[in-house]
């Protein structure tokens, strides 16, 4: 099911403001790939075009192509809401829907996308759950608020509810800048089995966890704060950590700056 | 799991499936295109079936432009579209539902209210004019209302900000609750129950009508709005401000006095002028404490006086097409007068905000 | 100009003598001060109290000379002998004006601010919220003639209509042949004046529902109209719920709109369509001119009913609003 991404040309802009310039790149599928760099670069918007998220910011508007195995997302017919439900997204602070129970919660895009028998959406949910390593925690009290779980939990919860409409690619934007070492450690390890069946791609402060998670590992930056955000290079992870080919990709691992 | 989304969906359309995001979609125009076949098709039945009431048209109209919608959608693009399409459809038509009543509104006022408008009306009072005749004009019910009003505001307005301030500067406890919740309660109360709780005054003390007793009626409508308006703007008032003023030596009292109140004053002018606006149209106090009077009479502690909202209901009973008139003119001159108020007052409110607003 | 400078500003650092002299009248001024507005908190306290009582007493007064039952008679005859006034019909009259105002106002407003918060095209948003609130301050009496003069001749062919087809289900159904002047015409006028005030209310409330909570739904593939049920509509709910009661206290309460349309009657009856029924603030306004000593205490003795329905429906709104804001608080 994990597809290929391909990027060419792409540009975002908030309205007359150019966020990030000219990127292309190309994300293997089964795989993750890593988008690091300095605040203010791009990589999170980046992130929000690949499945047409950063439109729905007022003044949002992107340039360029986005090719999920050979159909571009910005073509004239694509459905947007379609293209939010092949390509998935965790954000940065977990947001569980406040007033569903966990359930409902997992259950909420199913429930969009068509009718489903009650046994049905109970397995969906509970192999959705299973898959987010959160089951064993959560099965006896599905029905109680998801509001009610730590942040850890909240945010893996958020994981098995992008999972359960079976996406073909996961964007996670900085999945735990918002939690403690220990749910960082449950949700990276989550990132390695959930890449078995998902193109997964992550934004993340945390350099070591690039190196962690990641096959592949792009750095943006900017030249000066208010231009907008490049892609300096991308490659395999182990080569951007100890052998970069661009020397600011080397200054910024090494953390001469940024 | 999925497959029975797709059974579900299949007839319509093929559902965006893995490896075709695309799917068939409406032009951008198609809600406009819908508005406009709903409305002629509408016109076309009202003509058939020669119904009088536009009323009738209009709904006709917005009923089909939502079953157009949900039609064509549906088997355009699918279901749930529909359902979005519907949704929006609903809301568009529920704007220009309420729009529609309310531009007729003014439209009404302004077009029937500029007929007797003139200086002659509101420089004249009704003395002498028979009132089924044209002519008159308004003078006493301005007079009356200014200073009905006014006094409603010399009394209120100092003790709501008074009020707010020892809710906001010093309120703690049960107190200060019982003064929030009671305040609350009391921008609900009705005009009519106000004005009959200084009626019960007027018994008790054998007191004729006056001005002065609708101020009174009015300024218990006034004070609540004025307390919740200042409260809120002094709460604005950064914490800083009141401990750099009070690390310096400066009483209490006079710190609310020269900081915090003066950065607070825009926003307070603006509550207090919008409560004005507010009470300035109530007619149901003076119908019962103020008793309206045709002739002049500038001494708002002696006998009865008029009042602008007063003065259209009168002369809206009178019932004659030169009453109407009448009625018509002063509601536009109380319009005038009230949306005068509110634009200057969010003017204000917008040049003076404490610049740490959000 | 020098002289206004001495006097605005705080002296210049004095002896230490001075200093203390100043700090002393200071103490005094707080005194005075907070004596003075905890003065005005608890003189607003003894109004509310006072409302209360006064309008007891006199009600008491009147009810005692009621030779019919106060609570179940249907006629209004304070002047006759003997006396007799019941608000059976006031009471009935002010609800089922209310309840179809609220039947028409609720979602249509919530329509309207869904309309500005989210589907507004963004430059018309702003202008049109100032547009809502401009219309909250028409004044309630130009909303009655306005009623009286232009609604009603319009809604007699909808009344027909409704009577044509609807007329089955009993409540619309036209027993009388007559001008619009009914509870239904009232009830739409006072729909359209509850309007702003709901729509203003709910409006704030869709404008604080978290922008997390709605790329939720969105990343989940959800369409627009999704958005809004998975995340706006269970926010703000209980919004909605307290500025609907808001808008019920003011149709409670409502006089001039409704004493100009109505043509009101002491009958008690379903028919909404048929002219006729009466509501408290109606009924005040129509009956204070004519009314005797004993015809003030009974509208006075109803006046307080009125006070007490609208104090209910206030206090639960608020009440409702004070739970949501603990509850926010928490999450935030």
């Amino acid at each position: 099911m994990a597809k290929r991404i391909d990027v060419s040309g792409l540009s975002a802009y908030y309205g007359a403001h150019k966020a990030i310039d000219d990127i292309s790149m190309t994300v293997e599928p089964r795989s993750v790939t890593a988008f690091i760099g300095p605040s203010g670069c791009g990589k999170s918007t980046f992130l929000r075009t690949l499945n047409r998220m950063h439109e729905v910011t007022p003044g949002g508007r992107v340039e360029g192509k986005v090719l999920l195995d050979d159909e571009n997302l910005y073509g004239s017919a694509v459905d947007p809401v379609a293209v939010r439900r092949t390509v998935g997204m965790v954000f940065q602070r977990p947001n569980p829907f406040p007033t569903m129970s966990i359930f409902d919660n997992v259950a909420a895009g199913l429930r969009l996308n068509g009718k489903f028998k009650k046994n049905e959406l109970a397995d969906v949910v509970e192999k959705s759950l299973k898959g987010a390593n959160l089951w064993n925690e959560v099965k006896d009290r599905l029905n109680k608020p998801g509001s009610g779980l730590s942040g850890g939990q909240q945010q893996r919860l958020c994981i098995a509810r992008a999972i359960a409409v079976e996406p073909d690619v996961l964007l996670m934007d900085e999945p735990c800048s918002a939690l403690d070492p220990i749910s960082t450690l449950a949700i990276e390890d989550l990132i390695g089995e959930l890449k078995e069946r998902f193109t997964i791609v992550i934004v993340t402060h945390n350099m070591q966890q690039a190196a962690r998670v990641s096959d592949r590992t792009a750095f943006f930056n900017l030249s000066a704060v208010g231009q907008p955000g490049k892609l300096i290079e991308i490659d395999e992870t182990e080569r951007i950590f100890s052998n970069p080919s661009v020397q600011a990709t080397e200054d910024y691992i090494s953390g001469r700056f940024g | 799991m999925s497959h029975v989304a797709v059974q579900d969906a299949r007839p319509a359309t093929p559902a965006p499936r893995k490896g075709s995001l695309s799917a068939r979609s409406l032009p951008r125009w198609a809600g406009a295109g819908f508005a406009v076949v709903s409305i002629a098709l509408a016109i076309g039945i009202g003509l058939a079936f020669d119904l009088q009431s536009k009323v009738q048209w209009g709904l006709i109209a917005a009923l089909l432009f939502i079953l157009v919608s949900y039609a064509v959608t549906t088997a355009v693009e699918n279901k749930r579209q529909a359902k979005d399409r519907v949704a929006t459809s609903l809301v568009w038509v529920c704007f220009i539902l309420a729009v529609i009543p309310l531009a007729s509104l003014l439209w009404t006022t302004i077009s029937r209210g500029t007929k007797v408008l003139n200086g002659y009306f509101l420089s004249h009072s009704m003395a002498g004019v028979p009132g089924f005749e044209t002519g008159g004009g308004v003078y006493h019910a301005l007079i009356g209302t200014l200073e009905q009003v006014g006094i409603a505001t010399l009394i209120s307005a100092p003790l709501g900000l008074l009020a707010a301030v020892y809710l906001v500067e010093y309120g703690k406890g049960t107190l200060a609750k019982a003064v929030t919740f009671f305040v609350d309660v009391m921008t609900g109360i009705p005009s009519i129950v106000a004005g009959l709780f200084i009626l019960t005054l007027m018994l008790m003390f054998d007191l004729g009508p006056s001005g002065f007793m609708g101020s009174l009626a009015l300024s218990i409508l006034m004070l609540p709005v004025v307390v919740r308006s200042t409260e809120e703007m002094l709460k604005l008032v950064p914490n800083e401000l009141r401990e750099a003023s009070l690390a310096l030596g400066v009483p209490k009292w006079r710190t609310i006095l020269k900081v915090v109140l003066p950065t607070a004053i825009g926003g307070i002018t603006t509550g207090v002028m919008l409560a004005i606006a507010r009470i300035a149209g109530e007619t149901a106090p003076i119908m019962l404490l103020v008793f309206g009077n045709q002739l002049i009479n500038t001494n708002p502690f002696q006998g009865a006086q008029s009042s602008l909202p007063f003065y259209i209901w009168e002369q809206y009973r009178v019932g004659s097409d030169a009453a109407y008139d009448r009625a018509w003119a002063a509601a536009l001159v109380l319009i005038a007068f009230v949306m005068i108020l509110n634009l200057v007052a969010r003017g204000i409110a917008r040049w003076k905000a404490p610049k740490t607003g959000r | 100009m020098a002289s206004s400078i001495a006097t605005d500003t705080p002296p210049p650092p004095a002896p230490a003598s001075a200093q203390r002299r100043k700090q002393s009248t200071g103490r005094a001024g707080d005194k005075i001060f907070l004596g003075l507005s905890r003065g005005s908190g608890i003189f607003l306290l003894v109004v509310m109290a006072a409302i209360a009582v006064f309008l007891s007493v006199r009600a008491g007064i009147a009810i005692s000379k009621d030779q019919g039952n106060f609570l179940t008679t249907f006629d209004w005859d304070p002047a006759g002998t003997p006396p007799v006034f019941g608000i059976a019909v006031l009471l009935f009259g002010t609800v089922v004006s209310s309840i179809i105002a609220m039947a028409i106002a609720v979602p249509i407003a919530v329509g309207i601010a869904l309309f500005i918060s989210h589907y507004a095209p963004r430059k018309l948003a702003a202008p049109l919220a100032y547009v809502v609130d401009l219309l909250a301050a028409v004044p309630s009496i130009v909303y009655g003639v306005w009623g009286a003069l232009f609604l009603v001749p319009y809604l007699g062919g909808l009344n027909d209509w409704l009577d044509q087809y609807m007329g089955w289900t009993y409540v619309f159904e036209k027993t009388e042949v007559g001008v619009a002047r009914s509870m239904f015409t009232v009830g739409i006028l006072l729909a359209i004046m509850i309007l702003p005030i709901v729509t203003s209310v709910s409006r704030e409330v869709f404008l604080q529902v978290p922008r997390m909570n709605e790329e939720a739904a969105l990343a989940l593939g959800a369409t627009r109209w999704e958005v809004i049920r998975l995340s706006v509509l269970p926010f703000g709910r209980s919004g909605v719920i307290s500025a609907s009661m808001l808008g019920l206290g003011r149709a409670l309460g409502e006089t001039m709109a409704v004493a100009t349309v109505l043509s009101p009657s002491y009958v008690l009856s379903l028919h909404v369509l048929d002219p006729g029924g009466g509501t408290f603030a109606q009924n005040i306004a129509a009956k204070f001119d004519e009314s005797n000593q004993l015809g003030r205490d009974a509208l006075i003795a109803s006046g307080l009913v009125l006070f007490v329905l609208t104090l209910l429906v206030n206090g639960a709104a608020r009440m409702i609003i004070a739970r949501r804001k603990e509850y926010s608080g928490a999450n935030a």
